[in-house]
């Protein structure tokens, strides 16, 4: 009995211990990577490149998905709000959902399965075939040089893709809530003016995606960067870096949201 | 003038599995030095410590003067500059053509002009005879190609140390001799030093000038390769006639067939 006990305790602690150690090595990768990115300002164009690759790629998953949502928000928010007469604020309920919400969140989970998966595949493959390696024989940090450019452009494109995706959704509400179901016109737009606020609605949005754009990139380049140089090693990487991924998107979300909206 | 660059009693050990024990190697500046044995030997992890990606337990790699495990992350970087490396498969970047790639190191440490940038990168490319597939993608050219482009690519910024990790291995014989050429060419055009890691006998002992074996960590003999050929060393002679069996052997070690069917024990 007692020594199932020490045993327990034994193995518990060398899984914290190992967690620890992880989240080390990973800060410190974080701030090699944040300390070497004074140099892309003098060739800009190494993340233009990338925010194309990453974000223009994106953009139709985020725009159809953000579509749908809509649909789906007017159609639910639509019979809630007809139980009790208040069919008007249809409008509010679809941008509000979306600015504070489901924009933001949704479109880090899209990331991190689009863009994420393949930023986590190119570089894990990249090691796996000695590239990063002949770059450090190079004398090129590939911290800097590979990684440095497509995070900044994950974490820039995240908040225009989140924008994007809110902005295709209320436009999805307003073809189901107006076009199809006939809530008035006015009122649908009135009412989203009138209860939208710009700082404490839509700004906390943009500040979240740009903590989810961080999180996701990053989590993607470092499960890359950390695979073991083999099918099997980039394969489970890639796994991680949705499943870690999406875990952190959701429980930032919930973190941002009781410090923001409380 | 001192060895380019200086091994002394150097221990390394992957884990708790020992590789290199007691390592003592001297490169002179100016020569082609093979270090030979057969896979597993610890040839690859010499380069790694010389180029300071893998730091060992004990003892001094000196390169130029300067110990390798005891510089600043900036410092190995400024020597890096003046080293360059061949990998085992190439390691070219796939995703850029055969002109960018050997271009890569050139932009990453010059500012040269785009036409001056141009006109050098089809120098190197020329060099290895290549100058006219500059245009194509890695994964349009063959491995023996690939080699000569990852070798343009290692001598693009005219580096002082070459170093090469088996760069005969997967060859035909005509790219073998192509690029065994190209390594002492190069070395005497850029008077630069290379080490040459190979199992490769024949095309090795063609163009190195002095020739480490290494076996199970240690270093088993050294010369010339006449002297090489000479030896009577029952190491070398095994390594150099290809014999299937001899100090080196057969099996792996362990128990014997016998005890692993179980027949020992019906013996008894």
């Amino acid at each position: 009995m007692m020594q199932t006990l020490t045993t327990g305790l034994a193995k518990l602690g060398a899984l914290v211990r190992i967690m620890l150690i992880n989240l080390g090595a990973a800060t410190r990768t974080f701030v090699t990577l944040l300390a070497g990115s004074g140099a892309l300002l003098r060739r800009p164009r190494l993340v233009t490149d990338q925010i194309h690759f990453i974000g223009n790629y994106s953009l139709v998953i985020i725009a159809v998905s953000g579509l749908f949502v809509g649909f789906v928000l007017g159609l639910q928010g639509y019979y809630t709000l007809n139980k009790y007469g208040s069919e008007q604020a249809l409008g509010l309920l679809v941008a509000l959902s979306l600015t504070r919400e489901l924009g933001p969140v949704v479109t880090a989970l899209l990331f991190a399965g689009r863009a994420g998966t393949s930023l986590t595949a190119e570089i894990g493959l990249m090691k796996a075939g000695e590239q990063l390696a002949a770059m450090e024989m190079m004398a090129v940090d590939p911290l800097h040089r590979i990684l440095a450019p497509r995070f900044w452009a994950g974490v820039i494109a995240m908040p225009v893709l989140a924008a994007i995706f809110s902005a295709v959704g209320i436009f999805g509400g307003y073809i189901v809530g107006v076009g199809l179901i006939g809530v008035d016109e006015g009122a649908f737009w009135s009412q989203m003016q009138g209860g939208v606020d710009v700082w404490s609605d839509v700004a906390n949005g943009v500040l979240k995606s740009c903590v989810f754009g961080v999180a996701v990139t990053f989590i993607a380049l470092y499960q890359g960067y950390c695979a073991a140089p083999t099918p099997e090693g980039v394969a489970r990487a890639t796994t991680r870096t949705v499943v870690i991924g999406s875990l952190v998107v959701l429980w930032c979300d919930f973190l941002l949201t009781a410090l923001m909206f409380s | 003038m001192s060895p380019l660059v200086e091994i002394r009693s150097l221990q390394f050990a992957y884990g708790d599995r020992p590789l290199l024990s007691g390592l003592d190697m001297v490169f002179p500046r100016g020569q082609i030095i093979a270090v030979m044995g057969g896979s597993g030997s610890g040839k690859t992890t010499v380069l790694r410590l010389i180029g300071g990606q893998l730091r060992a337990q004990s003892g001094n790699v000196i390169v130029d003067g300067k110990e390798v495990a005891a510089l600043t992350l900036s410092d190995l970087y400024a020597m890096r500059r003046k080293m360059g490396m061949l990998f085992q498969h190439g390691a070219l970047f796939t995703d850029l053509t055969v002109f960018e790639n050997v271009a890569f190191p050139l932009r990453e440490h010059t500012n040269l002009s785009e036409s001056m940038l141009h006109d050098l990168v089809l120098l190197k490319l020329h060099a290895v005879g290549l100058s006219n597939a500059a245009h194509l993608k890695p994964a349009e050219i063959s491995g023996g190609m690939a080699r000569r482009v990852a070798l343009a690519r290692a001598i693009a910024l005219d580096p002082q140390l070459i170093m090469y990790d088996e760069p005969f291995a997967g060859l035909d014989p005509i790219s073998m001799g192509v690029t065994a050429n190209l390594i002492r060419k190069l070395n005497d055009a850029l008077g630069s030093t290379s080490i040459l890691v190979s199992h490769d006998v024949h095309e090795s002992f063609l163009i190195a000038d002095y020739v480490y074996f290494l076996s199970q960590g240690r270093i088993v003999a050294h010369g010339t390769p006449d002297q090489m050929r000479e030896s009577s060393d029952p190491y070398v002679t095994q390594f150099v006639n290809a014999q299937a069996d001899g100090p080196v052997p057969f099996h792996y070690p362990g128990r014997s067939l016998a005890e692993q069917l179980g027949l020992s024990e019906h013996a008894k």
